[in-house]
């Protein structure tokens, strides 16, 4: 555990073994120890509320990629009833990087498609760290119009370092990949949701990202580049990602302020990575509330919606007698924002 | 004269020859000299390796909608810095530098012209305005084009020159790529011709989205065109890419464009396209 951990969360670590080491000597030599052991897990308490609710945009892109962190079919389990994956884009090849099926969540059927990420070296090779070629979009898009045939509502778990760079998804038109999805999805006659759960990094993540509810989890990020990226390139100097993350305002508060995001979902208080059980419990909640509310709107309506939404989004200013939408107030909602989700809101 | 004695110099009058400037350039593709009147008339193509340098959106323009037809929309629309960005230089700067270098308010310049007599929406992006990068302004201005086609159902073409999304306006750029993207799918939808004609060089946020949806795709020769920059996917495979990799004429051969059209030849193609289109 210890070898996975934060930088940021080691005090943390440090701590619960303490107790857990005062629980052991106590239970052996039969010694009442429980005084010191509640004074500790106050101050864990306190310690890690302190910490988690003041967490720098750098720690949390590392809470989104944190090596525990519950990805796609680590939620599939937790959320669905029963989820058959679907295979291959029909065209080239199966990727990996991003997994697909019908699902059922409660007595809903949907259609689910996201990034997958491995959990070891051998099996991210296999998904190739999350980041898909242009089958993956491909194969995601065949999913999501066999959703609208079949009339099941889609849900896209985002979780990627980006799209692909590789000779090979040049080659078979990555670019175009992308740009095919981004506008079919904003046709899709079928209810879109989106979550995304870690990593949302450039095209990579937009690329199964437009839908009628985009909802972040608290720690995941949603960005145009990687702040690594970004910061070697307008830095010189990779190392400058805290600055970096800090300037892209990629966090899940930064995005609702700005309104690119429709809600955030609470992580359980230490990151999703801390407790899976009780994040698919909140997940779940949440997609059948989106689902629910969904439903109720008529499908030229939401796809109005969903064309707005986007449309809205863009800062810019021009003379009058023309002014206006600086910043663009979005026409109609599709859900209420959470505008601040601090994670003391979560139960534990 | 004594073998070490000081020289004696004198001033001697040299009749100073004109040499007519910007006459002579050297090309930095094929680094021949070449002459710049042929290199102008050529439409800023080398004359001897027909390398395509970069144009201005201005010249676009000139060089595809017919003389004077231009009506220009969204002029005055300007660019703001909705996250406060700073990084090594402040974004405000970038745009004053941008503004300067390629005499624009941002880095397209659109509006309603025609096109051998045919109207068309057509817009030009600017290299030199930081990168022809793609910020709310770009994705504002694209969707207004757009929708303008619509209204007036008339062929929409875009000349891209872009390095993509615009970092410094991060989240705000990216949702641009799903803003233009969904203007498209409406035009898509109303059975309205997108020409995009992708100019060196044209990758990213630009490339997955508006610059890939063209019914018809034209490249200019020799144009970079990609999802990721070259480097990038240098340092992600860790070895070199092969010869002509991400060229027009690599993606013609992998089937991800139409046509390959030389610049003095764009002008005459765009008129057969949009008569077609238009009849």
């Amino acid at each position: 555990m210890a070898g996975t951990a934060l930088d940021f969360e080691r005090p943390l670590i440090e701590l619960e073994k303490k107790i857990e080491a005062l629980k052991k000597s106590s239970e052996s030599s039969g010694i009442d120890l429980s005084s010191q052991i509640v004074t500790l897990q106050r101050q864990l308490d306190s310690q890690r509320l302190k910490l988690y609710s003041k967490l720098t945009p750098w720690q949390r892109v590392q809470l989104a990629r944190h090596p525990r962190r519950p990805y796609m079919l680590d939620l599939v389990r937790l959320i669905t009833r029963s989820f058959t994956e679907l295979h291959g884009d029909r065209l080239f090849g199966d990727d990996k990087a991003i997994v697909g099926g019908f699902a059922v969540i409660d007595e809903v059927k949907v259609m689910l498609v996201g990034h997958q990420k491995g959990r070891d070296t051998k099996e991210n090779i296999m998904r190739n760290f999350g980041c898909p070629h242009p089958e993956g979009y491909r194969k995601a898009l065949r999913l999501m119009k066999m959703a609208e045939k079949f009339k099941l509502p889609v849900i896209s778990l985002i979780d990627t370092p980006g799209a692909y760079p590789g000779i090979g998804a040049e080659e078979r038109g990555q670019a175009r990949a992308i740009a095919l999805n981004l506008r079919e999805m904003m046709q899709l006659r079928t209810p879109m949701i989106i979550v995304i759960t870690g990593e949302g990094c450039s095209g990579g993540a937009l690329g199964v990202g437009i839908g009628d509810i985009v909802a972040m989890f608290q720690n995941a990020y949603y960005s145009v580049i990687s702040p690594e990226g970004c910061a070697a390139i307008l830095w010189k100097d990779a190392g400058k990602m805290e600055l970096a993350a800090k300037a892209l305002k990629l966090t899940a508060n930064d995005l609702a302020e700005h309104k690119l995001i429709d809600d955030i979902i609470p992580e359980p208080i230490g990151g999703a990575h801390t407790n899976h059980a009780e994040m698919g419990t909140i997940l779940k909640e949440r997609l059948l509330s989106y689902l629910e509310k969904l439903k109720r709107i008529a499908l030229d309506e939401l796809l109005e919606k969903r064309y707005k939404k986007f449309r809205a989004m863009g800062v810019f200013t021009e003379p009058a007698p023309e002014e206006k939408r600086v910043p663009s107030p979005r026409e109609e909602e599709a859900v209420p924002h959470l505008p601040e989700v601090s994670p003391l809101e979560t139960k534990r | 004269m004594p073998l070490f004695g000081k020289p004696r110099y004198s001033a001697i009058k040299v009749k100073k020859v004109q040499i007519p400037t910007g006459r002579w350039m050297k090309c930095t593709n094929c680094r021949e000299i070449i002459d710049a009147r042929a290199f102008h008339s050529a439409y800023k193509t080398c004359p001897k390796c027909k390398f395509h340098y970069k144009m201005s959106a201005r010249e676009r323009v000139d060089l595809l909608l017919d003389e004077g037809s231009l009506d220009e929309m969204d002029s005055e629309m300007l660019p703001q810095d909705p996250l406060g960005f700073v990084d090594s230089k402040k974004y405000t700067d970038r745009h004053k530098q941008g503004r300067a270098k390629s005499k624009l308010n941002e880095a397209i310049l659109t509006g309603m012209g025609s096109v051998a007599e045919r109207p068309v929406g057509f817009g030009a992006m600017d290299f030199s305005y930081i990168g022809g990068s793609m910020g709310s302004v770009v994705g504002e201005k694209v969707t207004r084009l757009v929708e303008r086609c619509l209204d007036q159902r008339c062929v929409l073409i875009i000349v891209t020159a872009s390095g993509g999304a615009r970092m410094m306006e991060s989240t705000y750029s990216l949702m641009q790529m799903a803003k233009t993207s969904g203007a498209l799918s409406r035009l898509h939808k109303e059975g309205l011709a997108y020409i995009a004609v992708l100019c060196n060089p044209t990758t990213g946020g630009v490339t997955a989205s508006f610059a890939s949806l063209g019914d018809i795709i034209i490249a200019e020769p020799g144009a970079l065109i990609g999802f990721a920059g070259p480097r990038v996917i240098e340092q992600t495979i860790r070895q070199e890419l092969p010869e002509g990799f991400q060229r027009s004429e690599f993606l013609l051969e992998h089937g991800m464009i139409d046509m390959i059209v030389p610049r003095k030849e764009l002008r005459e193609k765009l008129q057969e396209l949009v008569t077609f289109f238009s009849e």
